[in-house]
């Protein structure tokens, strides 16, 4: 098949971009997209051309670096999919596919479709994480978990941390990427020591780093590639709540 | 010459125990004085920096990727050992022990092995501890499956996400430590130079990857976790940007490379779909807990549906030829089964390139809704890669290049021949011999990063007491300007031939001269060819834009230019072990029935090479494989 890529291409935050477009021919329905971006960089490679900077490490779905808004939509029209898993068979032969880097303020682009998504690091050093230091832990079964918890916790944790949830967001809104490791965490007995300050200090540091508020239209979970639906935000807003109720406040919270 | 690996005296049970206590310590107070580079984030790193800040000690941990959450790790599938005896099925540290040295086929060192088994029940409480949520019964409690290699259930999982929920355990404890302080992230920074001085390794010469900065970092201690070495075969089920240029560049700056020949063919990955491939995916070996492998028996039956070929004329090889171990034979003896039925033409698929991993009973017996709990993640990425419904129809299956035994040459401490340089996780050479156990790479990392370096660096820095090096040696300056010359060098080629075509050439030829068999005559051609193929890269490549920008194709390159190096090692070293074991199976070295025969007279030894410079051969020096425990025995899975 034959197909044309349009490319956001910007060789630095401060530098104007532009789309460009690009031949893709003689790729195959068994090509995933980001192979039919390959063979377009080592065509230009070969020509003398700039190839295109995008990031992708696994191929497999499961690391989080691939970040390219297809067609108008974050990691492409598949449900449940990242774009290195998305393959050219769900295209038209002949198509031309339309790729840009993830446009969010918290998320400043470095290069083509390449941006910087630091912010999220930041957000999980505030309080995504149980406090417990290496050695010492008591025995895995000491404390039983039930079953339905730890599905609904490992149902949250799946999150790749992709950052698909805030490009399809009008708000660029993180509620998703936070809920998920709120959540992930709450549902289970070891991080329901430090909830309270967990959340405080995650939305927080979410608000800090510039993403909008949540407006549940529902788009981060349609986009998300690892499925992970709304209640979790559900979730974390109770939880939020909660942590106010029980007295702390945001601004104590780091 | 024989190397010493410090294997500390006394009885194997208690060698771990003893000489924890006997480890010099570091005053709480003192462990500030000390900097220590950990490079790579993922199972072993992001566990070694997380509990070295802990300890004290200022840790700065390097990641080529953008967030230390994305190391490779996090797509490990399948689980985690740990000897738990959760299942009451007479799982025990010995069993576990003894399975992991068969499994290694008799050339992993065995004390480390011990000490392992014996950590590895710490692991899995320190990772609930921290949150990872581990598949449990409805009784609440951890629940285990099987893996290959072993007769009991002893795997720990999430889902078929064991590694990423390991990783961001570990990724969270390194995020903990990053808030508090006591440790510092450089992302998108990737080692292209270790700085060694008056033998000691110093420090570091690092590569910004969005600014293209050179600069160099010094430490009282490098830990090099920066995984394996299976990308060198262009198609591997190793992330597209693993590499093997900071164990590479450690090896030319004196650290010996340890059985470089071990290499792990993976027997269930999603067959190559065409010369577009980019790599190749993994199917988790636990699917084989329920999914039988065949082929047709008869060839005229390959080209047929599978759904149309009745139950007598299906072969079900490995239950045929392993029947105590079945689908679940180690993955060595799969992949060589597989490539064995493929051969003599009853392969399925294009090419005739695959086998069936077939759901069909276990649907039938227990249903598509267990399967969808157990493996729902793993069917979906092989409906997306595939296009094909495996709930209905088998997969297609066929071994790809996976993982990497060898690795630097660590001590009893993971300490290398150089002082002051540790290896840790898939970087070292270790603990698995010949042959690594599937859900045993996890464990190893996890067991190396949290439970075996903080205590043996903290000896080094007590005991040995290394003097203080300025961050304005010479040494340094020496070093960046090194790095400076090759990347300069690298672009002023301008040649005609791509980095990647250089790389998939390279591929093809370890592919078939020192894949899953290897020969005397194959490996002495591989020889001969992959120094003329270095020559045509360094005279002919072309690659694309600046050192002073993000600039993937420099970094390739860079990498590219490693691994034609490296790939001369590993053949050598193939070439030198005129024997079969494990992964590495010599054709002039085969039983009757045509499996590997090992040559203990000759070879129970650990093959560590020193670089002796470019233009110079390697020197051997073989550390001597002592077994006060396990018995060398002839490995049978039938």
């Amino acid at each position: 098949m034959h197909l044309s890529l349009r490319v956001w291409r910007q060789k630095s935050a401060s530098a104007p971009g532009r789309f460009e477009t690009y031949e893709a021919r003689h790729v195959s329905p068994d090509m995933s997209l980001l192979e039919a971006l390959d063979g377009v960089n080592e065509d230009l490679i070969a020509s003398g051309g700039d190839p295109i900077a995008f990031d992708s490490d696994c191929r497999e779905g499961i690391c989080g670096a691939c970040s390219v808004v297809i067609d108008g939509i974050p990691h492409g029209s598949r449900h449940g999919t990242t774009a290195c898993q998305l393959h050219l068979r769900h295209f038209r032969d002949g198509a031309t596919i339309t790729l840009e880097p993830w446009r969010a303020r918290p998320f400043p682009l470095i290069k083509d479709l390449v941006v910087d998504r630091h912010a999220f690091d930041r957000i999980i050093e505030a309080g995504g994480y149980v406090s417990v230091k290496t050695g010492g832990a008591p025995d895995g079964n000491a404390i039983p978990i039930p079953k339905t918890n730890v599905d609904r916790a490992m149902d949250a944790a799946v999150c790749i941390g992709c950052g698909a949830c805030v490009a399809a967001c009008k708000n660029a809104s993180a509620m998703l990427f936070v809920a998920s490791k709120v959540s992930h965490l709450s549902l289970l007995p070891q991080g329901r020591v430090e909830r309270e300050r967990r959340v405080l200090a995650m939305v927080r540091a979410m608000d800090d780093a510039g993403f909008g508020g949540c407006t549940v239209t529902g788009s981060c979970e349609a986009v998300c590639p690892k499925n992970i639906r709304i209640d979790v935000i559900a979730r974390m807003n109770r939880e939020y709540g909660r942590a106010l109720l029980k007295g702390g406040s945001p601004e104590l919270a780091l | 010459m024989p190397i010493d690996a410090h294997i500390p005296s006394g009885p194997l049970e208690r060698k771990w125990e003893r000489h924890k206590s006997d480890l010099e310590l570091v005053h709480p107070r003192n462990k500030r004085k000390y900097d220590v580079l950990v490079v790579g984030s993922g199972l072993s790193g992001a566990a070694a920096a997380a509990t070295l800040a802990e300890l004290g000690y200022r840790v700065k941990c390097f990641c080529f990727q953008d967030s230390a959450r994305r190391a490779h790790s996090i797509a490990a599938q399948g689980g985690i050992n740990a000897a738990k005896n959760c299942c009451n099925d007479g799982d025990s540290v010995s069993r576990l022990f003894r399975d992991t040295i068969k499994g290694g086929d008799f050339r992993s060192r065995e004390a480390n092995v011990y000490r392992l088994a014996q950590i590895s029940v710490d692991i899995i409480d320190q990772c609930v501890a921290q949150g990872v949520p581990f598949a449990r019964e409805y009784g609440g409690l951890l629940q285990n499956r099987s893996f290959g290699g072993a007769q009991v259930s002893r795997t720990f999982y999430a889902r078929g996400q064991t590694g990423q929920q390991l990783l961001l355990g570990a990724y969270q404890a390194l995020s903990r430590q990053i808030s508090l302080g006591n440790a510092r992230m450089f992302s998108r920074t990737e080692m292209l130079d270790l700085v060694v001085i008056d033998g000691q390794a110093k420090g570091i010469v690092v590569r910004d990857l969005v600014s293209g900065e050179i600069a160099s970092h010094a430490g009282d201690a490098v830990v090099l976790a920066t995984g394996g070495y299976a990308n060198m075969f262009y198609l591997s089920t190793n992330a597209k940007g693993c590499n093997a240029t900071a164990a590479w560049r450690a090896y030319r700056r004196g650290a010996f490379f340890a059985n470089p020949c071990f290499t792990q063919i993976h027997p269930t990955c999603i067959p190559v779909g065409g010369e577009h491939q980019s790599k190749l995916t993994l199917m988790s070996e636990s699917l084989r807990n329920d999914g039988r492998v065949w082929v047709p028996r008869r060839r005229e039956d390959c080209a047929k549906a599978p759904g149309s070929i009745p139950e007598e004329d299906r072969d079900y090889y490995l239950e045929r030829k392993y029947p105590s171990f079945g689908n679940l034979a180690p993955r060595d003896i799969a992949s060589r089964a597989t490539k064995e039925v493929c051969d003599a033409g009853r392969g399925v698929g294009p090419g005739g390139l695959g086998v069936y991993l077939d759901f069909g009973d276990a649907i039938r017996q227990m249903g598509i809704e267990t399967m969808r709990e157990r493996y729902g993640n793993l069917f979906e990425m092989y409906e997306r890669i595939r296009g094909e419904n495996a709930y209905e129809v088998p997969m297609r299956m066929y071994p790809a290049m996976h993982y990497t035994m060898g690795g630097l040459w660590v001590d009893y401490h993971l300490m290398s021949n150089l002082p002051g340089l540790f290896v840790i996780g898939e970087a070292n050479f270790s603990d698995h011999g010949a042959n690594r156990l599937g859900a045993s790479g996890l464990m190893q990392g996890l067991a190396d990063g949290y439970f075996i370096l903080p205590y043996t660096i903290g000896h080094y820095f007590a005991s040995g007491r290394p003097s203080k090096t300025p961050a304005d040696h010479p040494g340094f300056a020496a070093a960046e300007a090194g790095v400076k010359a090759r990347l300069a060098r690298l672009l002023s080629v301008q040649g005609k031939r791509t980095v990647t075509s250089f790389h998939r050439e390279l591929g093809r030829l370890l592919w078939n001269d020192c894949g899953m068999t290897r020969s005397e005559a194959g490996l002495r051609e591989a020889l001969g060819r992959i120094p003329e193929l270095r020559a045509e890269f360094w005279g002919d490549v072309r690659v694309s834009g600046s050192g002073g920008e993000m600039n993937a194709d420099l970094e390739r390159a860079n990498q590219v230019a490693d691994y034609l190096e490296l790939s001369e090692l590993v053949c050598r070293d193939a070439l030198m072990r005129g024997e079969s074991c494990g992964g590495h199976f010599r054709t002039e070295s085969v039983t009757e029935d045509g499996e590997a025969r090992r040559d203990d007279a000759q070879f129970a030894f650990v093959a560590a090479w020193e670089c002796r410079g470019a233009d110079r051969e390697p020197m051997l020096h073989k550390e001597p494989l002592v077994y006060e425990e396990a018995r060398m025995s002839t490995r049978s899975y039938r």
